[in-house]
């Protein structure tokens, strides 16, 4: 009988003497989320399984956003066999580590890569509904234009607006928004894409 | 014309079993009920034996028996709901000691799934956590597929339990789906080799070290490294210690080997641990059982760690080398780049801490467990294959049968599971013929006594030694130690008489009071192998297992006997 077992997409550096913890970069302290992304086998259960792995550590992600994945070459993946997962999460690097580890045990995770402090595109997505009034328009809509925001409903006393850019400009948008009455507020969280030939 | 003879289809059910067949299943224990019936009508066409136990927990640890006695996957058939869950104690067992093992689990029919159906679960939902993987078959082609990733999943690697959930529409109808033999994980990866140079680096810090430690575990025993370890140990001069788990891997009665290290392992070994300039993990996983206190856990030792499961790198300490490999590959490859260290004064240290610490137990005041376990090694327990239940029996057993051949010594270790040691004993006498001495106490035999019936149905030559203390024995050592000896949930008051118990099972059973009758008892069972015996060791009712390191302290805080002074509540992990 034979038996196909690919190498995995990350990864671990063995030899801690060399260069412990290649993929876990340490500065927690000014970067407090950290960014790990899966390529996963579009299993029942797989959402589940990666879950635990944060859950029984009593430890909460802060989002988490699955899409589905290209089929992968090499692999033989039929359509819809692979998905994407991309976690936000805090954590100190050793426990961080040790998360990324048992992703990768798992046997539904083909790869996870933690990329944070690495050079990537990342991007995020926010549909605001704000109380507007006709006084408070023109300001909001300044606001729209610097933030490359979209207006895409507009309703006699709200309207919603739709920003795409990075995690920490929304967080800058949604902070400006405030007082003006934020009445609901969706966000997409983060995806990440590795620069250049890099993997994600 | 011809009318071709009708072809019968095979059944979801008969594929099932044909797949068991196609990867060398002898035997499967389980338990019937509603959800599983089409694959237990598949059994009756099969040269595969199915064992009725008497209880799903028996089963599951049967197969558990089965697996470490044999390095074969162990098999469990149940039906849904109850049955299912009463396997849980089982997978975590399992999972935590690296047992592979296949559990097939009825389920409701796929339309009546999550609408509460009469003995309905969500199995898979229960036991993500306790499996390395599982399964739920929504369709009949997938079954081959399935079973041969689940016996791919479960042998390879760092082994473990895999559930597979068969809703019964699945196993009743059609299965057309051919034969499996390949198997595509993608996201599967096993180490095997360890890389040249981190071998030559292991090479390089072994050279340097003058009092070095093999550490050895469960990993050894899976792979089969002994021997290759053995013939490290003698190239380099280096003692073998090993953990519960790793007994067995190299001859415990070897001159550089020094027993079981610890909480409660023998005070010389934990000596060597405490003072060692390096240590070795090979299939271990720095246990807090091991470790003690971390912090203060050989803070100055190079430390090198083989372990074919990477996450267990770094994960409770972080060593100097780490090889991802088969422990016996890993130490295969190191033995060539190793020279003869300069360990004569290490060596004479430790054969002064042997003479100054050995195992010893009072000889007076009555029948000692210790006693017991001790005549057992002597009188051929080294020949029989020795499971153990969980308590103090399990640790006296450890430091006093000491452990001759590979997968002679099977015991639950990560999860400390009571009730685990006699069902496991007759799975392991079953699957290899060899007399299996089951000791056993009187609170953890009551689990799962209920198996008797099964040992004796299967006329497994199992050897039942009941370490009768009339006690949660471990219990009440720490109450003694740790509580100011306020007991509380620790007597086994209302007890059965063990030997009239397995008199009802048509068990032959004999009762030893004295120090005197011990040998006779024990020549007596050894001679008896048409099937289950049993013996009720009444030992006295309050003795402790020394050495201890009490959870979370030191090494340096290893106590030898009873302390004179009270001492502070462990604040280690239970
Ligand atoms: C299922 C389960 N429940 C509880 C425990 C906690 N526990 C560990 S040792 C022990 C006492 C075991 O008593 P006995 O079987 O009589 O063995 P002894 O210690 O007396 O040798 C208990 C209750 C356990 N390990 N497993
Ligand atoms: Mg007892």
């Amino acid at each position: 009988m034979s038996t196909i077992t690919e190498p995995r997409g990350a990864e671990f550096e063995l030899d801690p003497g060399k260069a412990p913890r290649r993929h876990v970069v340490t500065d927690v302290v000014t970067a407090p989320l950290h960014t790990i992304s899966l390529l996963v086998r579009n299993k029942p259960g797989v959402l589940v399984r990666v879950s635990l792995v944060f859950s029984r550590r009593g430890y909460n992600m802060e989002s988490l956003v699955v899409s589905p994945a290209l089929s992968i070459a090499g692999l033989g993946a039929a359509p819809g066999e692979f998905s994407r997962m991309t976690i936000t999460c805090s954590g100190d690097p050793d426990t961080l580590e040790q998360i990324i580890k048992q992703f990768e045990k798992l046997v539904d995770v083909v790869h996870a890569i933690d990329h944070t402090g690495q050079p990537v595109i990342e991007s995020e997505l926010a549909l605001v509904k704000i109380k507007a009034g006709l006084r408070e328009r023109t300001e909001l809509l300044q606001i729209a234009e610097n933030f490359k925001a979209k207006v895409v409903d507009f309703g006699a006393e709200s309207l919603i607006m739709r920003c795409a850019s990075e995690t920490e400009k929304l967080d800058a948008f949604v902070n400006l928004l405030k007082p003006f009455g934020i009445i609901e507020l969706v966000r997409s969280g983060k995806i990440l894409m590795a620069r250049g030939l890099d993997a994600t | 014309m011809v009318t071709p003879t009708p072809q019968k289809v095979s059944s979801g059910g008969d594929k099932v079993v044909q797949c068991l067949e196609r990867e060398g299943v002898e035997v499967v224990y389980g338990y019937s009920g509603g959800a599983a019936m089409p694959i237990f009508d598949a059994l009756v066409d099969s040269r595969i034996k199915f064992v009725l136990t008497r209880h799903e927990q028996g089963a599951a640890h049967m197969a558990d028996g089965y697996a470490r006695a044999t390095g074969k996957p162990g098999v469990v058939l149940v039906t849904s709901g109850p049955g299912a869950t009463n396997c849980v104690t089982g997978l975590l067992t399992a999972l935590m000691d690296s047992v592979p093992m296949i559990v097939l689990t009825g389920q409701t029919i796929t339309s009546m799934l999550g609408k509460d159906a009469f003995q309905e679960a969500d199995v898979t939902g229960i036991t993500y956590p306790v499996v390395k993987h599982s399964y739920l078959i929504k369709e009949a082609a997938e079954i081959p597929r399935v079973m041969r990733e689940a016996f791919h999943i479960a042998t390879t690697g760092r082994p473990g339990p895999v559930l597979i959930d068969l809703p019964k529409d699945v196993t009743q109808g059609p299965c057309t789906a051919p034969f499996v033999d390949t198997v595509n994980l993608p996201g599967y990866h096993v180490p095997d080799r360890p890389a040249r140079a981190l071998l030559e680096k292991t090479a390089a810090l072994l050279a340097k070290s003058r009092r070095p430690v093999l550490y050895v575990g469960h990993g050894a025993v899976i792979s089969n490294a002994g021997q290759a370890i053995l013939q490290l140990a003698t190239t380099l001069g280096a003692p073998i210690v090993n953990t519960l788990l790793g007994k067995g891997a190299c001859t415990e009665d070897h001159p550089l080997h020094l027993g079981m290290l610890g909480m409660h392992g023998t005070a010389y070994a934990n000596r060597a641990v405490e003072h060692c300039d390096l240590i070795m993990a090979i299939g271990a996983r720095w246990d807090d059982r091991i470790t003690g206190k971390l912090s203060e856990f050989c803070p100055e030792a190079t430390k090198i760690h083989v372990d074919i499961d990477v996450a267990e790198f770094n994960k409770v300490v972080r060593p100097d080398v780490c090889l991802a490999a088969d422990a016996r590959l890993a130490i295969e490859e190191l033995v060539p780049l190793v020279r003869k260290l300069d360990t004569a004064d290490w060596l004479k240290e430790i054969a002064g801490w042997r003479r100054q610490y050995p195992l010893k137990y009072a000889r007076k005041g009555g029948l000692r467990a210790q006693h017991v376990l001790d005549r057992l090694d002597t009188l051929g327990g080294r020949d029989c294959i020795i499971t153990t239940d969980v308590g103090q029996h399990q640790m006296w057993a450890a430091q006093f049968c000491r452990t001759t051949r590979n997968r002679h010594w099977i015991s639950s270790g990560g999860a400390g599971t009571m009730g685990f040691g006699f069902p496991a004993a007759i799975g392991a006498a079953m699957a290899t013929g060899t007399p299996t001495w089951c000791v056993v106490g009187d609170g953890g035999f009551q689990m799962t006594v209920a198996e008797l019936a099964t040992a004796k149905l299967q006329k497994a030559p199992v050897k039942i030694l009941v370490i009768n203390n009339h006690y949660l024995g471990m219990i009440r050592q720490w109450q003694e130690l740790f509580f100011d000896n306020r007991l509380s949930g620790a007597d086994l008051e209302g007890n059965p008489d063990f030997v009239k118990l397995a008199a009802a099972y048509d068990i032959p059973g004999k009762r030893v009071t004295r120090a005197g009758d011990v040998d006779k008892a024990i020549k007596w069972a050894m001679a008896y192998n048409e099937g289950p015996c049993l013996i009720d060791a009444e030992v006295v009712k309050e003795d402790n297992v020394f050495p201890m390191i009490p959870a979370g302290a030191p090494y340096s805080g290893m106590i030898v006997e009873r302390p004179k002074v009270k001492m502070e509540k462990p604040t280690g992990s239970t």
